[in-house]
């Protein structure tokens, strides 16, 4: 088990060979247009104290009119403070 | 009352979820012990719960209740005022903090519960960068339906490549990506660079060298393997984030 926080560790780049990538596939994700950004996008949401995170999903999904939204690591206001993630489908 | 950071996934970002299953969090927790405890003893406490701790999932969980090695990686406390306890804890995806609180009560001798919650870190979303409200969402969306500004709703929704920062990473070579992104496992001839920290059976993020994210992937090797070997399986594909299509197809499906 580390002893360190994933987010602390500094990588270093290794090369194992010299190709590049074809423009006719795929787009650098700064390129995205903004509904391929939405439809490929993470919200970092500041929950409030009472909605719950079911209920905070329904509404980022209202505002954006996205189909389907999910959140990772539930923060429910009676909750232990930590579970799995969770999905929620709109269908 | 828990607030904080809460990462919300769009569409197709939503396969990128089982991300969050592996990542850290951090959290600062205000917890009330039952009885008055000299300071000294709560720093002294507070340091015995760094490192690995043996925890036992609370009743209502969403895991089996048997009890599980966690790795608290720091804890520091903020502020005492009476019995009230503000601490700071970084911890390894799954702890209870509630569960925290009860056991550090036990351990003081005086018993103590959680009394609120912020998250602030969830792996590589935290409450410092990029961190927005319902309200400034809806002013993004706003500004793109009345004034086709899309400026805000860009900076506010984050590419989902932004939830593998935190995870080593596998560039590979355009001519194996559909394969990944119909579930292939990752062979060594596919991989162009990556970095450094990958461990056998720990996440790794399988990328084009666009820097999209393709899968997430479970390394069967570690980079040093990796940068050794010419043939075998670097990675096998755990969750497929990419439409496959997006890059042409160059493998043969056997029969």
């Amino acid at each position: 088990m580390s002893k360190q926080p994933s987010w602390e560790i500094e990588r270093e780049v290794k090369v194992l060979a010299e190709v590049g990538t074809d423009s006719k596939y795929g787009k650098r994700p700064s390129e995205r247009t903004i509904s391929e950004h939405i439809k490929l996008g993470i919200v970092n949401l500041d929950k409030p104290p009472n909605p719950s995170s079911h209920q905070v999903v329904a509404w980022v999904k209202n505002i954006l009119g996205v189909s389907h939204a999910g959140h990772g690591g539930t923060l429910e206001a009676k909750g232990a403070g930590e579970t799995p993630w969770s999905q929620e489908y709109s269908q | 009352m828990v607030t904080g950071v809460l990462p919300v996934a769009l569409e197709e970002a939503t396969k990128a979820l089982p991300v969050f299953l592996h990542s850290g969090k951090e959290y600062v927790c205000l917890m009330q012990l039952h009885r008055d405890v000299p300071e000294e003893n709560v720093r002294e406490i507070l340091e015995e719960f760094t490192g690995e701790i043996f925890q036992k999932p609370p009743v209502r969980a969403s895991v089996k209740r048997t009890v599980r090695k966690r790795m608290i990686y720091r804890i520091s406390l903020l502020e005492i005022e009476d019995r009230k306890i503000l601490f700071k804890v970084a911890c390894q995806a799954g702890t209870y903090i509630r569960k925290l609180c009860a056991d550090i009560g036990e351990a003081l001798g005086c018993g103590a519960h959680m009394r609120e919650l912020r998250r602030i870190r969830t792996g590589p979303f935290t409450e410092y960068e990029h961190n927005y409200t319902l309200q400034e969402l809806q002013e993004a969306k706003r500004r793109l339906t009345e004034e086709n500004d899309e400026q805000m709703l860009r900076i506010i929704v984050r590419p989902v490549e932004e939830a593998f920062k935190h995870i080593p990473k596998i560039y590979i070579r355009d001519s194996a990506v559909d394969a990944i992104c119909h579930g292939a496992e990752l062979a060594i001839p596919g991989i162009v660079r990556l970095e450094t920290g990958i461990e056998p059976k720990e996440p790794v993020a399988i990328m084009t060298l666009k820097g999209e994210v393709v899968a997430l992937g479970e390394a069967a090797m570690s980079t040093e393997k990796i940068v050794e070997a010419d043939r075998g399986i670097a990675a096998k594909t755990r969750r497929v984030i990419m439409t496959p299509g997006t890059y042409p197809r160059e493998w043969k499906s056997r029969r």
